[in-house]
């Protein structure tokens, strides 16, 4: 007997699977809540930074929401990794550098006259464009943080280390390495570490300065994995100028240009679906499209 | 900065598209020709000829998609792209409408029970009339015009109600003429649904210009409501 080569499922089975959730299907994407009414982590007022006599950011107003992945985008010079430093107050540490305006992480100014730089750059922690691993262990490396924070007990910091290599996605690679030093690993483990080493410090938002630029499209794609899992818990802002990734990676992107005089300005902010679907600007437009310059 | 390589490309499916349309409007005049002059010779090309435009279809499909694994397009770029794979969509279905019209011409063969062919052939020079208007629109962009060919569909649509009225009755008159009244509004029902389809093309001329994408009402929708 010829076996029937199509089976057809019970009737129940039938009703189960047509069963679809159809209210949820009917449109895509559901529609984007306004930016503006997205619950902010970090807020920017009339943010100003000028580094001796020249503007380098002119009134940058802009929220960046809580757990959500926003990518700054625009051509070099228009003040994007300027204003990732002016949100943990990294841009103190550059001589002539002065920043005026506000900007408040939940709520609370952060260049307020009573508020500790390094608790700040705690609470917002910072990923580097170029892995810049310590040259020690791997433990060590995330352990860094944690004893500088006081934190003695072996077991306490073992937990730590452990804890902040999976959120990283990289305790699988290293757990019989810890001992090895932090440079002997890929660059994407080793950027994928420093990342971990940021997470031991407790923070809340994850700032990163083109964290892809120097790995292959593997270690990218990790890193980009990576940012997707931790903003369940984490607030991420991106600098990047790839722009497929800030597509890829992104919820929400702002870009920028500089003005006549060369300050960088923010031009467009919005859901990355839409902006590089139908951006509302012409300079984004052109930029996105590979048109600008 | 322009992107060389892009907007060459882009206007090198921009032409295939208009060369399609152009093989779709001239498969839908000569198949109502062939249904005048009861052409069986013209009809049975008109059949074969459905093959070209399947292909051409294809072929801008595939440019499209290399187009999008290749350069990346984005915002402006990345829906006049989107679009094409929609028109072209609409453009072959509208040659498999040419197609149906071809076949009938030969099931009739030389059945001599009239045909309103002064109505058929109004309602395929508008039809035709349109499509060839939104594709301008579409190269152009051109919203206005887009919507303005829409609210034409309502004159063919007019024609259709009173061409299926009159076969209607005269089958009811003459059941005799009730495969004959069949082709007939066969015939018709394709030229209505080709007039249906531009509508869909000026609605993807209207997502270029401005990224909505919206559905065009029709008079069809609102006696569907009723």
């Amino acid at each position: 007997m010829v076996k029937s080569i199509i089976s057809i499922p019970p009737k129940a089975e039938i009703e189960e699977q047509t069963a679809l959730p159809v209210e949820d299907l009917r449109t895509y994407p559901a529609k984007q809540p306004l930016v503006s009414k997205l619950q902010p982590k970090m807020e920017t007022r009339n943010l100003s930074v000028h580094y001796g006599s020249f503007q380098a950011l002119k009134d940058i107003n802009l929220k960046i929401a809580k757990n959500k992945i926003t990518a700054l985008i625009g051509p070099s010079g228009c003040g994007k990794s300027t204003l990732l430093r002016a949100f943990n107050r990294m841009m103190e540490l550059v001589p002539e550098a002065r920043v005026s305006g506000i900007v408040h992480l939940d709520g609370q100014d952060i260049y307020g006259p009573k508020v500790e730089p390094v608790e700040i750059r705690r609470k917002v922690g910072m990923v580097f464009q170029k892995p810049n691993p310590f040259p020690s262990s791997v433990f060590d490396n995330v352990a860094y943080g944690p004893r500088l924070y006081g934190i003695r007990s072996k077991r306490l910091l073992v937990q730590i280390v452990e804890q902040s290599l999976r959120q990283a996605a990289l305790w699988d690679e290293v757990k019989d390495r810890l001992k090895e030093s932090g440079l002997e690993l890929s660059g994407g483990q080793q950027q994928r570490l420093c990342i971990a080493r940021t997470l031991a410090m407790e923070p809340s938002v994850i700032l990163m300065d083109e964290p892809a630029s120097a790995l292959d499209p593997i270690a990218t794609l990790k890193i980009e994995e990576l940012m997707q899992s931790l903003k369940q818990e984490y607030t991420i802002v991106i600098v990047t100028h790839n722009m497929q990734q800030a597509a890829r990676a992104s919820d929400l992107t702002a870009f920028f240009m500089i003005d006549e005089k060369r300050a960088g300005k923010l031009v467009e902010f919005g859901h990355t679906q839409q902006l590089f679907i139908s951006p509302k600007q012409k300079q984004t437009e052109d930029y996105i499209t590979g048109r600008f310059g | 900065m322009p992107r060389l390589t892009l907007d060459r490309e882009i206007h090198l499916v921009q032409d295939e598209v208009l060369l399609l349309g152009s093989m779709v409007e001239q498969a839908m005049l000569k198949a109502v020709d062939a249904l005048k002059h009861r052409d069986l010779a013209a009809a049975r090309l008109i059949r074969n000829n459905d093959e070209l435009i399947n292909e051409k279809r294809y072929a801008i499909e595939n440019r499209v998609l290399i187009l999008f694994a290749t350069q990346q397009p984005m915002a402006h770029d990345l829906r006049q792209l989107a679009a094409v794979l929609e028109i072209i969509t609409e453009l072959e279905r509208m040659g498999d409408y040419a197609k149906g019209i071809a076949k009938t011409v030969i099931i009739i063969d030389e059945d001599e029970t009239p045909i309103p062919i002064r109505e058929i052939c109004s309602m395929a020079d508008m039809a035709v009339s349109m499509l060839h208007r939104a594709l301008s629109a579409f190269m152009a962009e051109d919203v206005t015009l887009a919507y303005s060919i829409h609210e034409e569909d309502d004159k063919v649509d007019e024609l259709y109600n009173y061409v299926y009225r009159k076969t209607i009755d005269a089958m009811i008159a003459n059941p005799d003429t009730i495969d004959h009244g069949s082709n007939i509004m066969w015939v018709v029902h394709n030229i209505e649904r080709m007039a249906d389809r531009v509508t869909n093309i000026c609605e993807r001329t209207v997502f270029i210009a401005t990224g909505e994408l919206l559905e065009m009402s029709s008079s069809d929708d609102e006696w569907e409501e009723e």
